[in-house]
């Protein structure tokens, strides 16, 4: 039976929508801190906890977060997991470590990769620092960090890390 | 069946496009109506309504959460709904003796995207989402079998926005109000024939929240609790061509059942996002000349997009707290030309 | 739109594109809606009522129950119930000038069914007019194997 003669079991039905879509005071604030090379948290002013990236609010007081903290970009590594698979957004060779860093001073890790560094020695605890974009690429926006590196600082023991994992 | 009161109710101060996100527009919202309702957390419940498609971002509604301070694990749930819906679940937790008291609430920022194109998404796939109807345009389909049905103009649809607008006035979260003539009105040309920017609700970005107590509680916090005496929802058939669209079928039995008939109604609050649509859902729930009919303004004046339905029912219940209604009627929609509808029958003590 | 980020006193937006290439399965009974737009023709289906449904549905909705297998060609030409007019259309709608969206009771469907009609003017739209569907050249198998309705009536 040709094409023509085949009952029609399935349709193309493509979705396409176009948005404009906002950051929100917290993620501008965010991100126009990346612009100028600083990593901004904010602190809650209930519980004290620093979040970063930032998103205006405590997940767990409920209330606004507006006192912005300056944050190093050296960091732990709280997790992390060996990727095999392109993501659109990554763009590093593969396999890649994704991870999960607690930046100096945040109560909150952040999502990043790792790079300058064998897959078997990635682990929890190890220290990273950022390695950015040339000065004059800096944006608005998170790829700015181009990734992390190990640095030569003693591990953070596992037990310090427990709350944050 | 369980007494349940509303007791308080917060909403945003709509605006035409906000820039800030989600959870900075909805929490103030939360906290004020939190903070009225004589309730400390945490809620037995949490209940809440939105629509993704309307930020473009899968899950986006689980971004909001950080509103209703989750921590310690709450009893959460959502619905891609307008808030009426999360109002209706957690009135129907409260009657299982599952919770007491419930946080319900809703946000919606339509100004991201096109509006009545991101509503196409909710209609049938296969054989009319792919011609791509707007809202506005399924909206006129069902203005003009009404008007060809009742022998009413176009002029009968401006004076309804005539009324909503200059009651609008007193309403500081309407994001339209003030006098306007019919002829003036009239003038304006057409959004989608027969309707013009009058007959349809002013898009705009906002937020609410409803607190619900059961029992005596309710009276302990609440010096005059609106009670949910009765409140049902109906649906119907999904092709357009199946239905009647001059009259609202599902209005008509979700009124039946929520009791609206019961005895005399001194306000409703209906959710009619075109104007045409109010003297459809009057009928349906047999609403004469003496009920007052959207103090507010209605959704002519300011349509948050899945919250417009929860502040009927919070600008019903503040009727009754400030006692210039005994029994009021809210009452909700969803789907294209009112194909689904909740009513929500409320009284003082 | 712009194409890039915007700073909008402090707040920064940016466009944003929310795309999925849907292929939906359609089974037996909007399969064979399908094949038969496909070969040119509309087709209904019978409820066990005997109301014929156009689109055809597996279901009744004003029963619960099942359809028959009973298809019933309909149309070509059928009438519209209710229309409304789209002065600036939307890029993914059928047509690029103005249009009428209509239901369209074809002859011998009991239900009507959502398109576009091409009159060209909203002076030539009306209420009870018959339409007919301009059929696309190439067809797959789809809704849009329909391009629009066009008015059965000379100019």
């Amino acid at each position: 039976m040709s094409d023509e003669q085949k009952p029609v079991t399935n349709i193309k039905t493509p979705m396409r929508l176009e948005y404009r879509y906002s950051a929100g005071i917290a993620t501008s604030r965010f991100l126009h801190g990346i612009a100028q090379g600083k990593i901004l948290g904010q602190r809650c002013p209930s519980c004290k906890k620093v979040y970063v990236p930032p998103r205006g609010s405590c997940p767990r007081c409920a209330v606004a977060t507006e006192e912005e903290v300056e944050l190093s970009d050296k960091g732990t590594i709280t997790t992390y997991a060996v990727v095999r698979v392109p993501s659109e957004n990554i763009d590093v060779p593969l396999p890649f470590a994704s991870v999960h860093v607690l930046l100096d001073g945040a109560d909150l890790p952040m999502f990043s990769v790792v790079q300058e560094c064998p897959l078997e020695k990635i682990r929890m605890g190890m220290r990273v620092q950022a390695v950015w974009v040339p000065k004059e690429q800096l944006g608005p926006t998170l790829q700015s960090i181009r990734y992390f590196k190990p640095i030569d600082e003693p591990d953070v023991p596992a037990d310090q890390l427990r709350e944050t994992v | 069946m369980r007494d349940v009161a509303i007791v308080s109710f917060a909403q945003a101060k709509n605006h035409r496009r906000e820039l800030r996100n989600e959870v900075e527009i909805l929490m103030p919202v939360v906290q004020e109506a939190v903070a009225r309702s004589g309730i400390a957390r945490p809620f037995d419940f949490t209940c809440s309504g939105s629509s993704d498609f309307l930020q473009g971002q899968p899950f986006a509604f689980v971004m909001a959460l950080d509103a209703a301070g989750a921590w310690p694990p709450i009893a959460e749930s959502h619905v891609e709904m307008d808030g009426a819906w999360a109002l209706y679940e957690a009135w129907v937790k409260i009657q299982t003796g599952q919770a007491e008291t419930a946080l319900v609430y809703a946000f919606g920022k339509s100004s991201p995207g096109d509006l009545p194109e991101v509503l196409a998404t909710q209609l049938d796939p296969y054989v009319m989402a792919p011609l791509w109807p707007d809202s506005v345009s399924l909206a006129a389909l069902q203005a003009r079998a009404w008007l060809e049905k009742t022998g009413k103009s176009e002029r009968d649809l401006a004076e309804i926005a005539v009324r909503s607008l200059r009651d609008a006035k007193t309403n500081p979260n309407a994001t339209v109000s003030g006098d306007f003539d019919v002829a003036t009105l009239l003038a304006a040309p057409y959004v989608a024939a027969p309707l013009r920017e009058h007959d349809s609700a002013p898009i705009c970005d906002g937020a609410a929240a409803v607190v619900l107590v059961a029992g005596d509680r309710a009276r302990q916090v609440c010096k005059r609790p609106a009670w949910i005496r009765g409140i049902d929802h109906r649906i119907e058939a999904h092709a357009l061509g199946m239905r009647d669209l001059t009259v609202s079928a599902s209005t008509r039995l979700a009124g039946e059942k929520a009791g609206v008939g019961k005895a005399k109604v001194d306000v409703a609050e209906l959710y009619a996002p075109f104007s045409h649509q109010e003297p459809i859902l009057r009928e349906a729930l047999g609403l004469g000349a003496g009920v007052t009919i959207n103090p507010s303004g209605g959704a002519l004046t300011a349509n948050p997009m899945m919250t417009a339905g929860l502040i009927r029912i919070g600008e019903a219940a503040t009727r009754i707290w400030d006692g210039s209604a005994q029994r009021a009627v809210a009452h909700a929609t969803s789907g294209p030309c009112l194909q689904q509808n909740l009513v929500c029958i409320l009284e003082g003590e | 739109m712009s194409e890039t980020v915007s700073d909008e006193g402090g707040i920064l937006t940016a466009p944003h594109v929310l795309e999925y290439p849907y292929r939906r399965s359609v089974g037996p009974v909007l399969g064979r809606f399908f094949t038969e737009l496909r070969a040119g023709k509309l087709v209904g289906v019978r409820t066990q009522q005997g109301r014929v449904l156009v689109p055809p549905q597996e279901y009744d909705p004003e029963t619960g129950a099942a359809t028959t297998s009973d298809f019933v060609e309909v149309g070509p030409g059928g009438i519209v119930t209710t229309w409304s007019w789209v002065t600036k259309p939307r890029a993914k709608q059928p047509l690029a000038h103005s249009f009428a969206w209509a239901l369209v009771k074809l002859d011998g469907a009991d239900t009507a069914m959502l398109h576009a009609v091409d009159a060209g003017d909203i002076a030539r739209m009306r209420t009870g007019m018959r339409v007919r569907p301009r059929w696309r050249a190439e067809r797959v198998g789809h809704i849009h194997d329909i391009e629009c309705f066009e008015p059965e009536a000379a100019r």
